[in-house]
């Protein structure tokens, strides 16, 4: 026993040593505090009362895409001076629970993604009768103004989806498999529905698990090994194109990996050549446009988009623009 | 001393007969949750936010109570999640299909959904083997018929809008309506959620069936010696869980139009964790209706009070699975000095 407290004291010595002299001078999260810094100078640029916005998304836990999507809301939060709330759920009662507490709580505004618009549907209308104002984002350029919100804010996945078809005929693609990792989010259905319209080859779609990855992986592995006439795998988040990379390397198929979203890997895995492109809808731009938006509305009775959803994509990116983008996917604004 | 010697027949004081209560310790924590967010979160109080509350305790409660008699029963159900999502799959998908009354649907839901419970029960019996390995086996094929069957008829992952079908006026009414009382806007599932709770204790303390579900899970082989039926109490306990997720499908489908194929996954633990922290035993024999009861509003408590508060939802998994030792530990804690005081 004595001596296996030894042995755990040189260890956690060791450790504390090494982490004290061995400091990295480059990246690291010494790198990140600096970074964030710079960012953080801004404060609250408008001298209106302290108004508590709710963001409420069916994201599951821990997606990168929507960690963007709300640090676009928080520095607009700031610069507005808004108490900026985020909450989500990726069970369509869960998100439409939280949003009835929104309202419970009684706060200035509520920005709502409606990937599921049926179940929203009652919780949306009790905010607006509540009057607070509604504004959506992401997901559901459809239902928006039926349900009485302001606008919409995201990107139209049909017309995401008819890109990525145009710029597969371009690239001379032809045959396409779109992986959806989030069952039943209508807006998935719509961008593959999307691709299907345009392309001259053949779609077919292929549903993995999204919140479990090496699953994922070895779905997309047997569909590329099973079959061998596949030549463009679309992903529908940007840390799937990743998975896909991986994927296509240990099946042994050379179909080109796009994805429809943007990180710091996609960004720099489009410089290198291992992707073919990708379609952003610009997250960032989707959380601080919304919550902007929300004060402007609060401030002056501001509507932006004419009763159309204001659109934040799709913008196509390719080799060339990749390194531009790819300093701003690391500070996680892109 | 008198010559009154069998403990049984002696009269407790009320004060051990409380602390020999299983929903003891859950009731203490809630009372603890319930203050905390009292102080903690400014519109936690408002009638319109506990109505919220409720309304989330009850979507767990309903669930929760028919588990914890099937705990109470010495098994478990991991398919009860699922089951929930098959069973508003069916009636929407019936109704839509055959384009008949929205209550042929709801009708031919229970029936369906009765016999995947009955299944559960009677592979049980049968088999004789974990209830954990059955329901695992029916949970996994659940979730693959939900989304296979689903696609297959409706080409889409989640099913077409009944809306306007004949008979969904009445059948959201009894399932997912809205009662205005003293100004404050009540779901109908709260009802539900209370009527469960009476009719189960009913159950478990008036009723012959009530002394054999806690026989079965006590001890499965002295109850048999004694002339129980285990295997038709065990059946119907697992008929039971059926029963409250036929409740909770319905009440998804008419609340919502539309019932999405992937969903539910997962669900079945949060049932259980309800029940264990209202004090039922994950070995059977000894827990209460009540107590889910309690345990679903502490559930529901505290998933909506983390938002009133302002917190990071992100954490929320980490305080329930606090709260979860933390009534564990207490109910052990006060078993052991009931026992000890007799």
């Amino acid at each position: 026993m004595a001596r296996f407290r030894t042995w755990v004291g040189i260890a956690v010595a060791g450790v504390l040593c090494a982490s004290l002299a061995g400091c990295s001078s480059t990246g690291g999260k010494r790198a990140e505090d600096a970074r964030k810094a710079a960012a953080a100078q801004g404060k609250a640029a408008v001298n209106t009362p302290r108004w508590t916005f709710a963001m409420i998304t069916h994201s599951g836990d821990g997606d990168t895409f929507w960690d963007i999507v709300q640090s676009g809301a928080e520095q607009a939060a700031v610069k507005d001076n808004i108490n900026f709330l985020y909450s989500h759920d990726d069970e369509a009662q869960q998100q439409a629970q939280l949003v009835d507490a929104a309202v419970d709580k009684g706060v200035d505004g509520i920005i709502v993604t409606l990937a599921k618009p049926d179940a929203m549907k009652a919780a949306v209308a009790r905010a607006v009768k509540a009057g607070i104002p509604v504004i959506t984002v992401n997901s559901g350029s459809a239902e928006s103004k039926e349900f009485g919100a302001l606008t919409h804010i995201g990107q139209d996945e049909t017309i995401a989806g008819q890109a990525v078809g145009e710029e597969l005929n371009e690239r001379g693609k032809k045959k396409a498999v779109c992986v959806l990792h989030e069952q039943g989010n209508v807006g998935h259905e719509q961008r593959c529905a999307g691709v299907q319209e345009t392309f001259d080859g053949t779609v077919q779609n292929l549903y993995v698990t999204g919140t479990n990855m090496p699953d994922a992986q070895s779905a997309l592995e047997a569909k590329l090994q099973s079959d061998t006439a596949v030549d463009a795998v679309v992903t529908l988040g940007a840390p799937y194109a990743d998975t896909a990379v991986k994927a296509r390397e240990s099946a042994g198929s050379d179909a080109e990996i796009d994805t429809f979203d943007l990180n710091a890997k996609v960004a720099a895995a489009l410089k290198g050549g291992t992707l073919g492109f990708a379609v952003d809808q610009q997250p960032y731009l989707q959380g601080y446009q919304a919550v902007d938006l929300l004060w402007l509305y609060k401030y002056n009775a501001d509507v932006l988009g004419g009763g159309k959803p204001v659109l934040t994509g799709p913008q196509i990116i390719t080799k060339d623009q990749a390194g531009a983008l790819a300093e701003y996917t690391e500070r996680g604004t892109r | 001393m008198s010559a009154i010697t069998d403990e049984r027949i002696l009269h407790a004081s009320p004060l051990r007969k409380l602390l020999g209560r299983p929903e003891l310790g859950s009731v203490v924590g809630a009372i603890a949750v319930f203050l905390f967010f009292a102080v903690a979160a400014d519109s936690f109080l408002k009638a319109s936010s506990l109505s919220t509350v409720l309304y989330a305790s009850s979507t767990i409660g309903i669930m929760a109570v028919p588990v914890a008699l099937l705990m109470i029963g010495g098994e478990f159900d991991l398919s009860a999640g699922v089951l929930v999502t098959s069973s508003a799959l069916v009636s929407s998908m019936f109704s839509y299909q055959m384009t008949a009354n929205v209550w042929a649907g709801v009708g031919v839901s229970l029936l369906v959904t009765l016999a995947i419970g009955a299944f559960n029960g009677f592979m049980l019996t049968r088999t004789k083997l974990p209830s954990f390995i059955i329901t695992l086996g029916t949970f996994l094929m659940l979730t693959g018929m939900n989304l296979g069957f689903t696609k297959l008829i409706s080409d889409t992952v989640s099913t077409k809008t009944i809306a306007d079908m004949e008979g969904f006026p009445t059948a959201h009414d009894v399932f997912a309506s809205t009662l205005t009382v003293g100004g404050v806007d009540f779901k109908i599932t709260i009802l539900w959620w209370f009527a469960l709770i009476a009719l189960a204790s009913w159950i478990l303390l008036r009723t012959r069936a009530g002394n054999w579900i806690f026989a079965v899970g006590g001890n499965q082989d002295a109850a048999r010696a004694v002339g129980v039926p285990v295997a038709r109490t065990k059946i119907g306990l697992y008929m039971g869980v059926a029963f409250g997720a036929w409740i909770s499908g319905q009440h998804l489908l008419f609340s919502y139009d539309v019932v999405q194929s992937g969903e539910g996954v997962g669900n079945e633990l949060i049932y259980i964790i309800a029940a264990v922290i209202g004090g039922c035993l994950i070995t059977g024999g000894y827990g209460s209706a009540v107590g889910s009861a309690v345990g679903a509003f502490i559930f529901g408590m505290t998933s909506k009070g983390i938002v009133f508060a302002e917190w990071n939802p992100d954490w929320f998994k980490f305080f329930l699975g606090a709260m979860l030792l933390l009534a564990t530990l207490l109910n052990a804690w006060v078993r052991k000095r009931a026992e000890a005081t007799k």
